[in-house]
């Protein structure tokens, strides 16, 4: 069953993921994905309201470690793939003032 | 002796008994990728100096252990301290990383040697590694077919003697399928068994690093240097690692006969190649005249495997890639800020459309999709639920069975480009492999002989499905169909 998905909705996902899509790409995933959300539509005539989700394989909660101080990852190790930076910094565009546009 | 023509035991005890040295093992594989890679492209990157330099600390004796000087190749998605990590893809190009995988680490402590990493479908999202940036990985029974996938760098490499062992990753099937068209063992074992320290994430409630080799025993003695807890990762197992592991020939524990469940659900009429009917029906009939109880259990909701799977899997993955920002590591872009918009913004959103595949851009969209406000409860929400239905279906089957026997795919390697435009199609190749990771249970996709097509010889698999946390009996079960059926022992002929 084909599932109606537009270029639109394509860009405004895609948007959230901050990933700029071209117009080739919108076109070609917008009907993608509706094939495939078509296929995934049948998990809809499970009836799963008594059913617990399963988020994990394992039944774990929360893991807690001893809150001890302990060496972390040396900075120029952090650092050595940035594609940009100003030791110790990270260095990206200037997002204030000028740079924010928005 | 030929070094590249053995088993990780055999290697390892020539090895030990100095017959051939780590030296000479480590060079004839080295020698065996320049002359056969760039045909199959099973390699995105060896690193052969220091190959050599890790083998020859084990001829000076500076380096010891179960697995000295046996040369074994790693999946592209598992970080290691030497050469790059790539996840096949451009946006982690020149990634190296500042830490080894615990996987890679506790193989090196027993003293493996390192060839270098083995390419794959980009981020492990393909089924085929066409989806690789690095070029697509031929199949060394057929170069016009794929190898399976994510993992088919490191099948191909396996198959084609290209490296004695080799690790993958599986999250939908991406260790048992490809094993299962280029005529291995391939095997996942529980969620949590090996530690997940260093495998770039995938899906991380469905990642599993498992292995790939010549047969059942080298499997088990990889898993026994590699199973156990690691306190870097938290969902690691905390659970001791059986100390017969290895001996897979040792007795199949069972209250009275072994029971082998089968289900309807992997057997309908007209799904599976006629070849792979057979490897099942044989190896049905070898556990029978071995006196196992053959048992029909229901695993009702597999049918909704492949939906649940692409639901879960998006969403995490959706969630995993995230860090791929342009700022901390990895690609980031370099064309100028369009005009009125946020620089940042640009960054990001450009960084990453530079630096993704088209499979990855699919895949993040769906997922964050699934995952967005009004559609996660229609989506994520019900997978979830789903999911437990089909964890449900094992636990019960496993009530009056052992394992479970089914196909690992439907037929043999399919020709590269069959798939690759169709998303859809190329999911469905997921079908019998994904609930094992949806429930979090062990699977071992083990050779089941081989079909003619076109004239060509192509091998297919059975798949043995076990409880979680069960491998010492699940690997002795697929022993014994290795045994019985003397599969596994024909290798490819190289042109």
């Amino acid at each position: 069953m084909p599932h109606p998905i537009t270029q639109q909705t394509v860009r405004e996902v895609a948007r959230l993921a901050r990933l700029n899509v071209t117009d080739a790409e919108a076109s070609l995933f917008a009907s993608q994905l509706g094939d495939v959300l078509g296929a995934i539509d049948q998990l809809k005539k499970l009836d799963v309201e008594s059913v617990k989700p399963m988020p994990h394989a394992l039944d774990q909660v929360n893991v807690f470690r001893v809150d001890q101080e302990a060496r972390g990852m040396p900075v120029d190790a952090a650092l050595m793939n940035a594609p940009d930076k100003d030791e110790p910094f990270f260095k990206v565009p200037k997002v204030l003032g000028d740079g924010g546009g928005a | 002796m030929d070094p590249t023509k053995t088993t990780v035991i055999e290697l390892r005890d020539a090895i030990a008994s100095k017959k051939v040295s780590a030296i000479e093992a480590a060079r004839a594989y080295l020698d065996r990728i320049n002359k056969y890679n760039p045909g199959f492209n099973a390699f995105r990157e060896v690193t052969a100096d220091y190959a050599m330099n890790r083998a020859k600390a084990v001829d000076e004796g500076k380096v010891s252990g179960k697995l000295a000087g046996v040369p074994i190749a790693i999946k592209d998605c598992m970080c290691h301290v030497e050469g790059t990590t790539a996840c096949s893809s451009k946006m982690l190009e020149h990634y190296r990383s500042p830490f080894t995988a615990t996987a890679i680490q506790r193989l090196e402590d027993q003293g493996a040697v390192i060839l270098g990493k083995t390419n794959m479908d980009e981020f492990a999202m393909g089924s085929s590694t066409e989806n690789s940036a690095f070029g697509v990985t031929r199949n060394p029974w057929d170069t016009t077919r794929v190898p399976g996938g994510s993992s088919g760098g490191a099948s191909c490499a396996l198959a084609a003697d290209l490296a004695a062992a080799t690790l993958g990753s599986d999250t939908g099937g991406s260790i048992r399928q490809p094993a299962s068209i280029t005529g291995i063992v391939g095997f996942k074992p529980t969620y949590g068994r090996i530690s997940r320290w260093g495998l770039v994430a995938f899906a991380s409630s469905l990642d599993q690093i498992g292995t790939f080799s010549h047969n059942v025993a080298d499997t088990a003695l990889l898993c026994q240097v590699m199973f156990g807890k690691d306190k870097l990762d938290s969902t690691s197992a905390d659970l001791d690692v059986p100390a017969d592991l290895h001996n897979v020939d040792g007795p199949i524990h069972t209250d009275g006969p072994l029971r082998i469940g089968i289900a309807r659900q992997y057997l309908q009429e007209g799904v599976n190649d006629p070849a792979v009917t057979a490897a099942f029906q044989q190896a049905l009939d070898v556990f029978k005249a071995s006196g196992a109880k053959i048992v029909e259990v229901d695993l009702p909701h597999t049918e909704h495997g492949i939906p649940c799977y692409y639901i879960v899997a998006t969403a995490e993955c959706s969630s995993n890639l995230a860090r791929y920002d342009g700022v901390h590591f990895g690609h980031r872009t370099s064309t100028p800020t369009p005009p009125g918009e946020n620089a940042i913004h640009h960054l990001y959103c450009q960084s990453r459309a530079e630096g993704f595949g088209a499979e990855v851009k699919r895949r993040i969209v769906l997922g964050t999709y699934a995952l967005s406000s009004g559609y996660d409860e229609k989506y994520y929400d019900l997978a979830l639920r789903t999911r437990r239905l089909i964890a449900g279906d094992f636990d019960t089957a496993f009530k009056n069975c052992d394992a479970i026997l089914c196909p690992t795919t439907t037929g043999p390697a399919f020709k590269i480009g069959e798939k690759s435009d169709d998303p859809l199609a190329m999911y469905m190749n997921d079908i019998y492999t994904v609930t094992a990771n949806l429930a979090g249970i062990p699977g071992i996709s083990i050779p089941g002989g081989f079909a003619q097509v076109d004239g060509k010889t192509l091998p297919v698999g059975v798949q043995l499905l076990g409880k979680a946390f069960d491998e010492e009996r699940l690997l002795r079960i697929a022993r014994l169909h290795e045994r019985e059926t003397g599969h596994g022992h024909v290798r490819p002929i190289l042109k």
